[in-house]
């Protein structure tokens, strides 16, 4: 019989805290998780904002300057930059997804590195973008 | 006696898996299309050039596709997650009759902007 220490402990649940501070999760799963939350951000607010930004820049001049100043404000280059790290994430972590599917990069190495590739390539963009739209 | 059956499903989730797939590759092309435009130009986008770029019929087409493939794709995405967090069965329903609804808004609204 196990020791009723450690039958205290079982069953374990996976909390938010427990994946955040207790459990080393490795690359490919942080990969995974932010491409689950760029891809919900993705839905929700950033395609309906830029659909709102698309019909009132093609409605009229009027609308296009609107939405040019619009943009030039801090919060909404914030929201801009955001939707930038989200739009890149996703696509190279797809990519990465798209590569597996090919059996190409499976075997753990090449699996972690291509996850920190991933990371690497979004957010190196992200800051190189973010440079371009503030100066 | 002994019946041979060979387990097989609704093979949604396969046909899931594969649409996510391919609608992301279209997306993938759309969006090296877009930054090829944008690469092409020299001077600052004006208000005039940029109604003359969705004016025409190719850049509807395309956009058209991306839009459809997104929400395709997005759906996929959203029952995915909602499968897996939103409880109880009643809730999960809700939501992904929302996304639907949300999904189907995006389209129309696209629809409604390319052809003017």
């Amino acid at each position: 019989m196990s020791s009723a220490a450690a039958k205290r402990t079982r069953p374990k649940y996976l909390s938010l805290t427990a994946l955040l501070f207790e459990i080393r999760m490795p690359p490919p799963a942080w990969v995974s998780g932010f491409h689950r939350i760029s891809g919900f951000l993705l839905f929700l607010p950033f395609a309906a904002w830029l659909l709102y930004l698309l019909d009132t820049s093609l409605a009229s001049q009027q609308g296009f300057d609107h939405v040019r100043a619009y943009l030039a404000l801090p919060v909404a280059k914030l929201g801009l930059l955001v939707f930038v790290w989200a739009y890149l994430h996703h696509f190279f972590a797809g990519f990465r997804f798209l590569l597996i599917d090919l059996n190409l990069g499976v075997d753990l190495p090449q699996a972690r590195y291509s996850a920190y590739a991933v990371f690497a390539a979004s957010i190196l963009l992200t800051l190189f973008i973010g440079w371009r739209i503030w100066w | 006696m002994v019946v041979k059956r060979t387990v097989v499903g609704a093979h949604y989730g396969l046909s899931g898996w594969l649409a996510q797939r391919i609608t992301a590759v279209v997306m993938m092309l759309y969006t090296l299309l877009l930054l090829a435009v944008f690469a092409a130009r020299r001077d600052p986008m004006d208000y005039a050039s940029w109604k003359a770029l969705f004016a025409q019929g190719w850049m509807r087409v395309a956009t058209l596709m991306f839009a459809v493939s997104l929400a395709w794709h997005a759906w996929i995405g959203l029952r995915d997650i909602l499968m897996d967090y939103a409880r109880p069965d009643s809730l999960r329903l809700a939501l992904q009759v929302l996304s639907i609804l949300v999904l189907a808004a995006y389209l129309g609204w696209a629809v409604q902007i390319l052809w003017r």
